[in-house]
């Protein structure tokens, strides 16, 4: 038997009994940073394999709903931080040893990026749309011509970014179950997954939705073969990592984590998307909508029972 | 200079009034502390071990809320006090999720706050509040730099233990058992 008893009225807020100083905030963030990250992978991939014409989805259209999850995203994390108006501070000083440093750097690139590669296809979109000033017509002009210069900042940040969602967490050693490497591969695989998706169910070219969801297919199975990784990692190491595993294994978890993100996130959809690749007619939002079920749940999930997990001493 | 505290586990009653002079030193929002005691008990009955231990911040030599601080406002002081400047912290909680001790709470203010050892009296020369107020005299603060330091002395004599040293935060609380 070991017991142990806090006494001395130890009650702090958001810390006691359970560490819970992240809400719904941090995981919203981290689904929405994970889903841009996917789209403008994709976008800035098959625009320098210059392939426009076959993939006017990946490319153009989905991109454009980019900029409005980032400014959700950070909003919802602006919305998380206990003193606000000392946000600014993040951009004083960069820190590399801290993930959410740099992270917080990544989105002051990747945003206006996002911004300027949507508002460049605005007008191809949309031709009735006009930018009412000269100047911004100039602008539009030079960035049109420096596409390739965009892609090649958004190919590298989309991927920082897809895996800072999951490095964020996983730099905590206090929480055994986040103290994972496979993290940050394993959010930047179901980020990619998102964006696939979210491409998949917009895209009106048969070509573009068929290669989209066989790349979808493969980046679940990455997915799966990851969480299996990760449970072997866990129940192989110390102590503390078996009882963060034992939260999904038969612990208060194991019901919304294997129903939900994996059965209904992924297997299902994976499922879906064979049967389409194999010549039935699935209609696309069907398994786009399951993965991005999955996906949100996913990051709830483990930002939840995270914080459920820590040092026994 | 490294300031380390040590607490003997066989003397402390669990009285709590290091908790009591903490809060009232630092004007501890009500509800909150930054330090805290613990009762350990283990074995099976009538074979009981009791351990009582009074908590708190364990000024890390690796912090890893250091480490995972975005902007800096946790840091080191002299003597390698762990410190949060309240503006420089956005309240994002990092630290917090990232100590594991639980050792900080988010002030009501905003800002993330924690145990300081006391810097604003170590600096004059005094001893930190609640080794000041201990009645059974189990707490020892010191430098462990200086082999003379009350807390140097009593480590070389004792027995003691660190709190989850497995988790490679190289902690400067020393609980001698």
């Amino acid at each position: 038997m070991n017991e142990e008893i806090i006494t001395s009225g130890r009650m702090n807020y958001k810390i006691d009994p359970q560490l819970h100083i992240w809400g719904w905030e941090i995981p919203l963030y981290l689904f929405l940073g994970g889903l841009a990250a996917g789209i403008l992978f994709f976008a800035a991939f098959y625009y320098l394999k210059n392939r426009d014409q076959e993939m006017p989805s990946a490319i153009k259209t989905a991109p454009l709903i980019t900029p409005l999850l980032l400014i959700i995203g950070l909003l919802a994390l602006f919305i998380d931080l206990n003193h606000k108006l000392y946000f600014w501070r993040l951009y004083t000083t960069i820190k590399l040893e801290s993930p959410m440093s740099w992270g917080a750097w990544t989105l002051m690139v990747i945003t206006p990026v996002s911004i300027i590669w949507s508002a460049t296809y605005v007008r191809e979109l949309y031709p009735s749309w006009d930018w009412k000033f000269k100047w911004l017509y100039d602008l539009e002009g030079f960035f049109i011509k420096n596409r390739k210069v965009l892609a090649w900042i958004m190919i590298f940040f989309s991927v920082i970014l897809g895996i800072y969602t999951g490095i964020l967490l996983s730099a905590f050693n206090a929480r055994p179950l986040w103290n994972t490497s496979i993290l940050g591969p394993l959010f930047l695989a179901s980020g990619l997954s998102a964006g696939a998706a979210y491409i998949m169910m917009t895209s009106v070219n048969q070509l573009e939705r068929k290669l989209f969801s066989q790349i979808d297919l493969v980046l679940i199975g990455i997915e799966l073969f990851l969480i299996i990784h990760m449970f072997m990692g866990f129940l192989a190491s110390t102590e503390v990592q078996i009882e963060a595993a034992r939260l999904f294994l038969g612990g208060p978890y194991t019901l919304p984590f294997w129903t939900i993100a994996v059965f209904t996130g992924m297997i299902v959809p994976g499922i879906l998307e064979f049967l389409e690749i194999r010549g039935r007619r699935i209609p696309a939002y069907i398994p786009g909508l399951l993965i991005i079920i999955g996906n949100i749940s996913l990051r709830f999930i483990i930002v939840y029972a995270g914080q459920a997990s820590r040092y026994l001493y | 200079m490294r300031y380390a505290m040590a607490i003997d586990t066989r003397k402390c009653v669990g009285c709590a009034d290091c908790v009591v002079a903490c809060q009232t030193e630092n004007n501890v929002p009500i509800g909150y502390c930054r330090d805290w005691i613990v009762e350990n008990t283990t074995g099976t009955y009538p074979q009981l071990q009791l351990e009582i231990r009074s908590e708190r911040c364990n000024h890390c030599a690796n912090s890893p809320c250091v480490r995972c601080c975005p902007t800096g406002a946790s840091h080191y002081e002299d003597g390698g006090i762990v410190l949060v400047e309240a503006g420089d912290c956005i309240g994002c909680g990092a630290c917090i999720a990232s100590c594991p001790y639980d050792a900080r709470y988010p002030h009501p203010d905003g800002y993330v706050d924690k145990c300081t050892f006391c810097i604003h009296r170590v600096r004059d020369g005094q001893k930190p509040a609640c080794v000041a107020v201990c009645p059974t005299h189990c707490l020892y603060f010191g430098d462990l730099d200086d082999p003379e330091s009350e807390v140097s002395v009593i480590l070389k004599k004792r027995k003691y233990k660190t709190l989850i040293p497995e988790a490679g935060t190289d902690p400067q609380l020393y609980f001698l058992t």
